[in-house]
């Protein structure tokens, strides 16, 4: 139980959490995102896609690293391609990176505290707020290790502790799920429908069957441009007899990422 | 306010026996939160609030202690900086043992300029900041915080430098100012081709230019002689003042930090 603020009750002046017309981002030289126009709501979203398809290069982007080089990218309503000041956008994001680093030495406490910090939460929230983002997390036991005594998995949950623990409007995660074991996943899934209520999430993976257990929607990319932007059950749709994959939904999957490779060839 | 519910309506909210219907039951709550006569009267009738007040008492001292609440030290310095610090605080020893065998080369103030650039650069780059990624995309990311990291380089090789000058001798002013005026030129070189590049291309120009012929020709060069003081102050205020107008460049961590 906490006390809701008025903010937090008050209507949205904008349709779309994430809105992107025309985007495009350079990954070094190379042009990554290339013309992507995408429209995410609330709801947790799944961002699939072959190796090199864009996908990290379009997260670092929407989580306001990286300057798009072109195109219209709008944030809870507020534009921030350009110069525009990113704080109040920034205020609302959570970001787990693909690969992240941290300070070995801080504690798992520390480490989500400072994130806390850098976010600019009230001094007076930190302390509850970090506690509730580790035990959503299910790393209460572990909250006073180092960072360099934790486990794959369990440095993964810290990086998602640390990704909601301002409660964040938008929400990316880049395969948050790499190193969870099969009970982590199922927690996590569990955690993803829980904060894809009032949140946008947008979750970067390549396991077919987490995007069937816990997103609403998916977005499929493949070279940087979008293929597919629907719900789940849309994607199962179009996968036949012929395609490749164990299940419904990756046979969806990867008959969309033929036909777009065939279409661009 | 409301007018007080009568006591028999508090006698009956109190009485889990009585069927006091919902909508009175939760007005006379509300209205129990805020009135202090009103809770007494309640709590008159049986020591039910004593024994709950006993309870939570009990149950807070069965419970774990409260996590004691530490100030975060590390928003200041991050660790990723320390060898770096150290290593220039060691660069610095040396200089003053070199220097008192050798009185002729004045090599603190020689090196005072270059002595903060390896911390500043650390402060601020893709490479060496292991969170960087996660960091660049708070609020907080920003000439705000390169400052804030900057400052705590300083903290440390300020006092290093002002030991090593009091030890050799040297004007305090001649060897603050320059190490000031590098910092401050080396974020706003940095506002255009990134804080690192900044910092390894003044140290680059300052021993290039300055150092070595200095301790070829065995000469204090002119621009540490005793009168250029006031020149480092100037230059460090308008650079400062230069910095804080670049603060937009800062937003992002480009590719080039």
């Amino acid at each position: 139980m906490r006390t809701v603020s008025a903010a937090e009750t008050a209507p949205t002046t904008y349709a779309w959490a994430v809105e992107a017309a025309g985007l495009h981002v350079k990954a070094g030289r190379h042009l990554a995102v290339d013309g992507l126009d995408l429209r995410l709501g609330t709801g947790v979203h799944a961002l699939l896609g072959p190796n090199g398809a864009g996908k990290t290069t379009l997260m670092r982007a929407l989580a306001t690293v990286i300057k798009p080089a072109g195109g219209t990218l709008t944030l809870l309503g507020e534009a921030v391609d350009g110069r525009a000041d990113l704080r109040r956008v920034r205020r609302g994001l959570g970001y787990l990176p693909q690969q992240f680093g941290f300070y070995p030495r801080f504690t798992v406490r520390e480490f989500v505290e400072y994130m806390a910090w850098l976010k600019e939460m009230p001094k007076a929230e930190i302390p509850g707020a970090v506690q509730r983002a580790v035990d959503r997390v299910g790393l209460a036991a572990k909250a006073n290790a180092r960072m360099k005594t934790l486990s794959g998995g369990m440095l993964r949950r810290a990086g998602i502790a640390q990704a909601i623990v301002n409660d964040p409007a938008v929400l990316l995660l880049d395969e948050p799920t790499v190193g969870l074991d099969p009970e982590q996943r199922l927690d996590f899934r569990e955690l993803l429908r829980d904060v894809g209520v009032d949140s946008c999430v947008l979750v970067s993976t390549h396991l077919v069957e987490d995007v069937v257990a816990a997103c609403t929607d998916v977005v499929v990319m493949n070279e940087g441009r979008l293929v597919f932007d629907g719900p789940v059950d849309q994607m199962i749709e179009q996968g036949g007899e012929g395609d490749a994959g164990d299940s419904a939904a990756e046979r969806g999957y990867s008959a969309l990422v033929r036909r777009h490779r065939k279409a661009t060839r | 306010m409301t007018t007080h519910p009568s006591p028999a309506v508090i006698a009956r909210y109190a009485d889990p026996g009585t069927d006091l219907d919902e909508v009175t039951a939760w007005s006379v709550e509300v209205h129990l939160e805020d009135c202090a006569a009103c809770r007494a009267r309640l709590g008159g009738r049986d020591d039910l609030l004593e024994r709950v007040a006993a309870g939570v008492a009990a149950g807070i001292a069965a419970g774990p202690a409260p996590m004691r609440h530490r100030r975060l030290r590390n928003r200041w310095l991050v660790w990723h900086m320390v060898p770096w610090l150290i290593m220039s605080v060691s660069v610095l020893a040396c200089a003053v043992l070199l220097q008192a065998a050798q009185p002729s080369v004045p090599l603190v103030s020689l090196l005072a300029p270059v002595a903060p650039l390896p911390g500043v650069a650390m402060a601020w780059s893709r490479r060496h900041d292991p969170a960087w990624e996660l960091i660049s995309a708070t609020p907080k990311a920003g000439l705000a915080m390169l400052l804030r990291r900057t400052a705590a380089v300083l903290g440390v090789i300020i006092p290093a430098l002002a030991l090593a000058s009091t030890r050799t001798g040297v004007s305090l002013a001649v060897t603050l100012l320059p190490c000031l005026a590098f910092c401050a030129a080396t974020i706003v070189l940095g506002a255009f081709v990134g804080v690192y590049r900044a910092a390894v291309g003044l140290g680059a120009a300052w021993v290039l230019a300055v150092v070595v012929p200095a301790i070829v020709t065995v000469h204090t060069p002119v621009v540490l002689g005793p009168g250029s003081a006031l020149v480092w102050a100037l230059l460090t205020l308008v650079l400062g003042v230069l910095a804080a107008t670049r603060a937009t460049n800062f937003r992002r961590l480009s590719s080039h930090n």
